[in-house]
């Protein structure tokens, strides 16, 4: 035999798209075997146990203000909660008044409870498993003192073999060195997929337990993440081939990047304006970073759910402030309250509703309650001084309510210019079409308001009557139906007839089956989920006027929603 | 002792996030609290544990019963209720 050994594969599931060229790093976890020992007085034991918590519990802490994305914190978040959860601490005493050491009644309890959740049908709910024997495994390493080192010792690029990765593996790895996984275990949905799919690494699980036997330290790799395959030891042909398509597939990204930071603009040059949905601060980052233009809609209802009380005008300002800093030039619409019998918080009586979406809610409450009004108009205010923001009124259905909302905005401002308060002058109001009410209303209504956004979630459900919460009906909830579109087209006409823009910021303005149909319709603002812009960017870029309005009379001149959807398909298929 | 049915609408379940609001918020009762998947069958478990509430299996558009006994059920219910009907808070 030569030095050269010949080339093999493994298969493997797909886990996170992409290429990887390199050589293997054999991740080993640390040896987790219990020594032999009596057991002391059950108080002793438990209180080392306790020990180890206050100990997990600070290493978790730290884990979450050291790592990196948002959904890395969510899982040390909930290793913090299982560190509390009374079944488990409940399992732990048990076993040590049945006369286990310590060390043994934390193996045997994390055991017993991650193996119930692995036995579920459900794989996203059998993935939780996994945390239950990381928390497990942390507490046994701190009883055992040995130290949380885990994947830090890499220190060259290198592809990560492993067995498994929990979340605490993961998260002592360099990102900047890691350039794939493959793991042994695993699904789609376990830890190491998930993160691999958020840090953009390609990667393979469930690939076998020939994975770490057959792959020592330093082995060259090619790892396909979008078939699946590792090829151990490959031929300088499969390099060759893969070197091409991991430079083909980088362009293709830069490209999309590259879309994300433009601004939206057709190819004819005609220019929209993609922003961003958000209800707080963590999503306003995601906003910037996904190259929303603006925020179409600032939900403001998180500082008053979860609450004992009505957030005070200080800390509405505070966040409305973190918030427009955030954005920066970026124009922000901030919505004012909209909760109703469905979503009430609990220091407010709400009377008993049949019907709470047809109820007692949004510009209804804020009119009712003109203190809890006041308050937010006075913080919102407030905050735009040296921003660009907009006030928008949910839930209008004529025009005497923008008309006495406005009139509130203008006692408010009275207010704060004799309190010598600064607020930004001349702040855009606007109004939310998403009662049918309103939609045939805009050129009465455009009398009270500076632009309107199309709510297209509720008007979805007022104008087919279907409740997008009833699973009985859930077919019946569709955003592409005639109807609605063509009350959309009537709202924008309207509007423009009166000099008005328009928004959307419905989960349909992100709908890539949608946007083609709307950018026809000379929609104005598309406002989504910060994750859906870079492809919205991209579909608006495909498109021309002459085109889109083809694209648009064509879908309104169809009946139903399905032959709706099954033409923008077959556009969609066209463009991309 | 209190107790309501509703059904669970959220894209996830009482699963991840909806799961730790839900679980959070039960254990700022006094009161034991239980949930139970009507649609799915089983039985009642320990609200206030992150791992128990998986065990039903929740998933979208599934029915839950939950149950409070104690000082400060009727408002651990109606908290519970509320959560799980505004969609664990999300729009």
């Amino acid at each position: 035999m030569g030095l050269v050994a010949n080339e093999s594969q493994l298969r493997g599931v797909a886990a996170s798209d992409g290429i990887a060229i390199g050589s293997a790093y054999c991740y080993v976890p640390p040896d987790l075997t219990v020594p032999k020992r009596k057991p002391e007085t059950n108080e002793l034991e438990l209180a080392l146990f306790n020990a180890a918590l206050v100990q997990a519990r600070n290493e978790l802490r730290n884990l979450m203000v050291e790592r990196i994305g948002e959904k890395e914190a969510a899982i040390f978040d909930a290793h913090l909660m299982i560190l509390d959860d009374p079944a488990f601490l409940k399992r732990i005493r048990k076993e040590v008044e049945g006369g286990q050491i310590v060390e043994q009644a934390v193996i045997n309890a994390a055991k017993d409870l991650a193996n119930m959740l692995a036995g579920m049908t459900n794989e996203m709910f059998a993935a939780r498993a996994m945390d239950m024997r990381d928390v497990g495994r942390r507490i046994l390493r701190i009883l055992l003192s040995l130290p949380d080192c885990a994947l830090s010792s890499m220190d060259t690029p290198s592809i990560v073999i492993a067995h498994d990765l929990t979340p605490s593996d993961t998260a002592s790895l360099n990102p900047e060195l890691t350039q794939g996984f493959c793991t042994v275990a695993g699904g789609l949905t376990s830890h190491s997929a998930i993160l691999a799919r958020n840090l953009g690494f390609p990667a393979i699980v469930a690939l076998g337990d020939d994975l770490v036997e057959s792959i020592p330290a330093g082995t060259p790799l090619v790892l396909d993440g979008q078939a699946g395959i590792l090829f151990i030891n490959p031929s300088a042909s499969t390099v060759e081939i893969y070197r091409k398509k991991k430079d083909e597939r980088e362009n293709r990204i830069q490209q999309i990047r590259s879309i994300a930071t433009k601004p939206a603009e057709t190819a004819d040059d005609i220019r929209v304006e993609v922003a961003a949905n958000i209800g707080d601060l963590a999503s306003a980052h995601d906003a910037v970073k996904y190259g929303a233009e603006g925020v179409g809609l600032l939900r403001t209802e998180f500082l008053y759910l979860d609450e004992t009380q009505p957030p005070t005008e200080e800390k509405q300002y505070n966040i409305y402030r973190q918030i427009f800093e955030v954005l920066g030039h970026r124009p922000v619409i901030v919505r004012t309250l909209d909760i109703g019998g469905d979503k009430p918080p609990s220091y407010m009586l709400f009377p008993t509703e049949m019907n709470p979406f047809l109820g007692w809610r949004a510009i209804r409450i804020s009119l009712d309650r003109l203190e809890l009004f006041k308050t937010q108009l006075r913080a919102i205010l407030r905050a735009t001084e040296g921003y660009q923001a907009r006030i928008m009124f949910p839930m209008i259905v004529d025009l005497d309510e923008p008309r006495q909302a406005r009139k509130v905005v203008e006692e408010v401002e009275k207010e704060l210019e004799a309190e010598h308060r600064p607020f930004a002058q001349d702040v855009p109001i606007g109004i939310m079409v998403e009662t049918p009410a309103a939609a045939v209303l805009i050129d009465v209504l455009a009398e009270a308001s500076d632009f309107f956004s199309l709510g297209t979630n509720d008007l979805t459900q007022y104008t087919l009557a279907v409740d997008r919460g009833n699973a009985a009906i859930f077919a019946l909830y569709q955003p592409l139906h005639p109807s609605l579109l063509r009350l959309i087209k009537q709202t924008i006409d309207l509007a423009h007839s009166k000099g008005k823009w328009v928004g959307m910021c419905g989960e349909l303005a992100g709908m890539p089956k949608a946007i083609p149909v709307l950018l026809g319709m000379g929609l104005d603002e598309f406002s989504m989920g910060p994750r859906a812009i870079p492809e919205a960017k991209f579909l608006i870029g495909k498109l021309d006027a002459e085109k889109s309005c083809q694209i648009t009379e064509k879908a309104l001149s169809f009946g139903t929603a399905a032959e709706i959807e099954s033409f923008m398909q077959l556009i969609l298929d066209e463009i991309r | 002792m209190a107790e309501e049915k509703l059904i669970v609408t959220h894209e996830a379940g009482l699963h991840a996030r909806p799961a730790s609001v839900f679980v959070r918020a039960a254990n700022k009762f006094e009161s034991e609290i239980t949930v139970r998947n009507i649609t799915e069958g089983g039985n009642a478990v320990d609200a206030k544990s992150i791992i128990m509430i998986l065990t039903p299996g929740v998933v979208k558009s599934h029915e839950i019963q939950i149950r409070a006994e104690g000082s400060d059920a009727g408002q651990a219910i109606q908290c519970l209720t509320d959560l799980v009907q505004s969609n664990f808070g999300e729009a």
